[in-house]
């Protein structure tokens, strides 16, 4: 008992506060008999404890930054409202049904039927598509390739979510645009029947168009969660699936996706978010009309984001409070979307947590 | 159910690492086989060679024969999975299936070989899970998450899960390794009963274990760090644990190694 420790730092210890501790740390060497204050652990009375701390700071500032949270979204929300209300109510159409959108005449007329439905459209292709094709190369970094190619792989594709959205834009509608109403008159003559492919043209600027470029954009972001969540896969769980003579493919089967499910789900909802709110993109290569269809091939279709960026500029007082109720929409859309996201994850809750 | 497992000169490698060098053993039917030895010494790598769990990992490999009644599990066109499905395997850590329940553990590999009859599937859920003695503990909540049981009940639903296909061989690695003294009891209990359907090979740290439950007795040693590790006596049990040929293995045993 009698060796205390000749270490400086903890000698002062007590109600100094932190910094203080290291400028009166010269008593380097001092032999016990010397010291005036008890060291750390023991030797006389106990040091009080301090008031102001790097604890309380660092507490008050994270509990300050998760309240900013909250108090960003409720403002948000209110914003949306007290614009909209006033808009919504100068509306002499049914803003949820009618499918126009003249809200600057002297008899404001506009209704978000045909937007949010392009909105949905055009999103729900870009998941379709991109998410099989998100899980193969997620599940492709992970388990089949090898690891000097999967490294560089993983990064091109994250650089992918780093392209700016104009950028995708302008290249479908450039590039895109000529192969995807190729494969749109074909679809239009082989299964013209269905209703979504069906139609006389013209072909080209469609929903299609929009959801194809909306997919491209969210690929890398549904690629790279996923691929973080299938390497959480607990090494002996793949194990044992081997052990019970799964083959590789059986083994992803039975122990990476059921694992990861949450996970990808979170992913797509992200990926999803993100189509919902693309703006410029789909303002490029949507055909912007004003009709409610299904169709998905003819030239056509609208989206909530695209026609704020397409008609703010002209808009009026009315205009702009319409403009700002339709983005209450798309808040509200997007909202839904994501509970049931969380109430799916939740319902299987107690098979993860005790996971762990 | 039970058949003969024979090694001759058997290396398995990690990479250019020589984990375990000329591995020469002969395993009877319905017997308790214990590994024991040294952390290191390959036994584990040996164990997992018998199921063609070594390969799993990248760029290891095995020379050498290694027959399950005269069939060499390492020809080059023995399927893998068949291989695995005759010789199961229980890990050190309980592994159930975090996302499935206690049922859908015990039968996860019969689901695995396409058996889809629900009655099927029923019958051998209970019959793995009662031959597990884990029965009478969970048939009253089958639903419920398997990794929510406790860490024996854990273990003993992974050697049902392994049981219930049938596989010839059970190869247990540090079976109790991480489970407390009465969830031991149980499980070695177990193997006693499972000794009279299947050959049962188990790599333990604990050589009162290794004493307890097994037949014979194998122990794996190295000379040093970076050496491969080589089987230096391997016997009835008894003899091992009362007189030894060998000395090192009479160091191990009176714990006066290294």
């Amino acid at each position: 008992m009698g060796d205390y420790p000749f270490r400086s730092e903890n000698a002062t210890a007590g109600d100094l506060g932190v910094t203080s501790r290291h400028a009166q740390g010269a008593g380097y060497g001092v032999p016990p008999s010397r010291y005036e204050e008890p060291p750390i652990g023991g030797g006389g009375a106990l040091p009080k404890k301090s008031r102001f701390s790097m604890e309380t700071g660092f507490r008050g500032v994270s509990t300050a930054a998760g309240t900013m949270v909250l108090v960003i979204i409720v403002a948000i929300a209110i914003f949306l409202i007290s614009q909209a209300i006033p808009a919504i109510k100068a509306d002499s159409e049914n803003f949820l049904t009618y499918n126009r959108w003249s809200p600057n005449e002297a008899v404001p007329a506009f209704g978000i039927a045909v937007l949010a439905l392009g909105t949905l459209l055009s999103s729900i292709i870009a998941l379709l598509v991109a998410v099989p094709i998100a899980l193969a190369i997620a599940l492709f970094l992970t388990h089949y390739a090898p690891r000097r190619l999967a490294t560089p792989l993983g990064f091109v594709i994250d650089l992918l979510a780093a392209v700016p959205s104009v950028v995708f834009g302008l290249w479908g509608r450039d590039l895109l645009q000529e192969p995807v109403r190729d494969f749109s008159v074909w679809l239009n003559h082989y299964f013209g029947w269905l209703p979504i492919f069906g139609g006389e043209g013209p072909f080209g600027q469609s929903i299609m168009l929009g959801g194809l470029v909306l997919s491209i954009m969210v690929l890398p972001i549904v690629t790279s969660l996923s691929r973080e969540v299938f390497q959480q896969t607990p090494g002996m769980n793949e194990e044992a699936a081997l052990a019970l003579g799964a083959t590789k493919w059986e083994m992803i089967r039975v122990a990476v996706l059921p694992y990861g499910k949450p996970g990808v789900i979170a992913a797509v909802m992200l990926g999803l978010g993100r189509a919902l709110g693309e703006t410029i993109a789909l303002a490029l290569t949507l055909g912007i009309t004003w009709e409610i269809s299904f169709n998905l091939i003819q030239t056509g279709g609208n989206s909530i984001a695209a026609n704020i960026a397409n008609s703010f500029n002209e808009a009026n007082d009315t205009g702009r409070g319409a403009l700002i109720a339709s983005g209450l929409v798309l808040f509200a859309i997007t909202l839904i979307v994501n509970m049931t996201a969380r109430a799916i994850i939740y319902r299987r809750r107690e098979f993860r947590d005790s996971a762990a | 159910m039970a058949k003969r497992i024979e090694a001759s000169n058997v290396s398995s490698y990690y990479g250019s690492f020589k984990a375990i060098d000329n591995v020469s053993m002969t395993v009877e039917p319905k017997t308790i086989t214990a590994l024991i030895g040294p952390s290191g010494c390959g036994k584990s790598t040996f164990l997992r060679s018998i199921n063609r769990m070594h390969e799993v990992l990248p760029n290891a490999r095995i020379e050498g024969r290694l027959t399950i009644d005269d069939q060499n599990i390492y020809d080059a066109d023995v399927d893998i999975t068949a291989v695995r499905r005759m010789i199961g395997m229980v890990f050190q850590r309980p592994n159930p299936f975090p996302t499935m329940s206690i049922y859908e553990n015990a039968v996860a590999g019969l689901k695995l070989n396409g058996v889809k009859k629900r009655s099927v599937l029923d019958d051998a859920a209970e019959k793995s899970l009662r031959s597990a003695n884990l029965w009478d503990e969970v048939k009253d909540r089958l639903d419920r998450p398997g990794a929510g049981l406790s860490g024996g009940q854990q273990q003993r639903l992974c050697i049902a899960r392994t049981i219930a296909v049938e596989p010839q061989v059970v190869l247990m690695d540090e079976p109790c390794s991480a489970l407390d003294p009465i969830s031991t009891l149980a499980i070695e209990d177990l193997m006693f009963k499972l000794k009279d359907s299947f050959t049962i090979i188990i790599v333990t740290h604990n050589m009162q274990q290794a004493a307890r439950v097994s037949d014979k007795t194998g122990f794996f040693s190295i000379d040093k760090t970076g050496d491969p590790g080589r089987l230096i006596e391997y016997d009835y049990t008894q003899k091992i644990f009362s007189n030894p040929s060998q000395k090192k293995t009479e160091d191990y045993i009176t714990g006066r190694f290294g």
